[in-house]
């Protein structure tokens, strides 16, 4: 319970200091609203072409402006150099973690909503025809992005190419995630929905979340030794 | 020892791979599909199956070197030795090296039985992230500067424990079956030798390849630190 109070200490830091500044908020959902309005371009917009690229545009943009915001957030704790003093807290190096993933979750989610709704809008996509397992699997993804991503990001962070290297880390390994995301998406927008399909997509991305929470968890101390 | 071993591993893989080259182009009979019970479209084989000799060779090795980095990555983030590291290291390189050939042969092949170049199923698309996770590594070697191992490290780990989950992630599989009732394990007879002296004249060539490129990692990790030595000394500026 100790563990769960400190990591909820140090998301509420991470939370504050987003609140104060807005910063990675509002670039991360300007930068999103502009890929939907740049998908809505580059892609034909005619209704049936729509059901079959919306999931692709919803997953792709919740990847870029991912990274993007994982970054920044990262990038916060090297310009004031408070990585050193959030490690030499006197807390468990997992709270942290948990704390710092757990922030990062609500920042992809927080920019999810506003991409989401604005493909619906502009491309009149069915997106929202059943909300709730919409919003588990981008739930689920969001957790995914943030957990792995705050494992590379920490240990990135004092490395100079940093913002190549974090999406040519992430994205190889997040692949499994983008998939089943995208197909749980396709499968509740398309005409005839697949309920069977799209339970099977959550449940992968439930275990595959959970294993890498797990394997996050058993790493993360001896990767961000100082 | 190290020394001696890139020098006879390469002699020995020289000869193998001369001889199953005999072998596999002189000795075994054609196959003209590779399973009677599902046929692969196996009037257009014939000749093309040879590919299979060293495809799937290197296919053993790959994945052989993909487990062989995970477990060094395991054994550096647990006992911290640089030594760990090093073999890491060599072991992606070569399969990033394995892993071209095993996607090329199989390109190859594909284009013979199956009529396209490349496929969405299974094991070649664990095949590509696969090799597309190791050529990050080999980048994050490259260019993550001093925390590059503890990175890697990491990087290797994940990717390990994550290709079952890619390889859950794709529906159909159309690949020739692999295991107890897979092709290897019900190979005509004349086809077997052929095939295991191929397999060991390539596991040679992964350990010559893998053993130089231990010596060059090790070489280049102590060029490092005697220059952080130096460094630190005042010695060098």
């Amino acid at each position: 319970m100790m563990l769960l109070r400190h990591a909820a200490r140090v998301a509420w830091k991470d939370l504050r200091i987003e609140l104060r500044s807005r910063e990675i908020l509002y670039t991360m959902a300007f930068f999103g609203a502009l890929l939907v309005v740049v998908f809505s371009f580059a892609f034909p917009q005619d209704a049936r072409a729509v059901r079959g690229s919306v999931p692709g545009m919803l997953w792709v943009s919740i990847a870029f402006t991912g990274t993007i915001g994982l970054g920044r957030a990262f990038d916060r704790e090297r310009e004031n150099d408070t990585m050193r003093a959030l490690l030499l807290a006197p807390v468990p190096r997992l709270a942290v973690f948990l704390g710092k993933a757990f922030a990062t979750t609500l920042l992809v989610l927080s920019v999810a909503a506003v991409c989401a709704p604005l493909l619906a809008l502009f491309l009149s996509a069915p997106l929202f025809r059943f909300p709730g397992p919409i919003i588990l699997i981008v739930v689920l993804g969001a957790i995914g992005i943030a957990v792995i991503g705050s494992v590379f990001a920490a240990t990135l962070l004092k490395v100079r190419s940093r913002d190549v290297l974090l999406p040519v880390i992430l994205y190889p390994l997040l692949i499994p995630l983008f998939v089943a995301g995208t197909k749980c998406t396709a499968s509740l927008v398309a005409e005839i929905p697949n309920f069977d399909a799209a339970w099977y997509w959550i449940e992968f991305l439930g275990i595959y979340d959970a294993t890498f929470l797990v394997l996050s968890i058993w790493i993360f101390e001896s990767l961000v030794i100082e | 020892m190290t020394k001696l071993a890139v020098p006879v591993f390469a002699v020995l893989a020289a000869i193998g791979l001369a001889v199953s080259c005999y072998l596999v182009f002189f000795v075994a009979p054609l196959e003209y599909s590779f399973n009677e019970a599902n046929k692969l479209n196996g009037s257009s084989l014939f000749f093309n199956q040879k590919i299979y000799y060293f495809h799937v060779a290197h296919a053993f090795w790959l994945f052989t070197a993909v487990g062989v980095a995970g477990t060094a990555s395991i054994g550096f983030l647990v006992k911290r030795d640089p030594r760990w590291d090093d073999v890491a290291s060599a072991s992606v390189d070569v399969a990033v090296a394995f892993g071209a050939v095993v996607l090329l042969t199989g390109s190859i092949w594909a284009k013979a039985a199956w009529d396209v170049w490349w496929q969405w199923e299974p094991r070649l698309t664990m095949s590509l992230l696969l090799w597309l996770i190791l050529v990050g590594y080999v980048l994050v070697r490259r260019f993550a500067g001093p925390s590059a191992d503890r990175v890697a490290a990491g990087m290797a780990i994940f990717g390990m424990v994550g290709v079952p989950f890619i390889y859950k992630m794709v529906g159909q599989d159309s690949h020739p079956a692999a295991g107890a009732n897979g092709v290897v394990a019900t190979m005509q007879s004349g086809m077997r030798l052929p095939f295991w002296i191929s397999v060991a004249s390539f596991l040679c060539w992964y350990l010559a390849l893998v053993f130089s490129r231990l010596q060059s990692t090790r070489a280049e990790r102590e060029v490092r630190e005697l220059r952080e030595r130096g460094l630190d000394l005042g010695v060098l500026s």
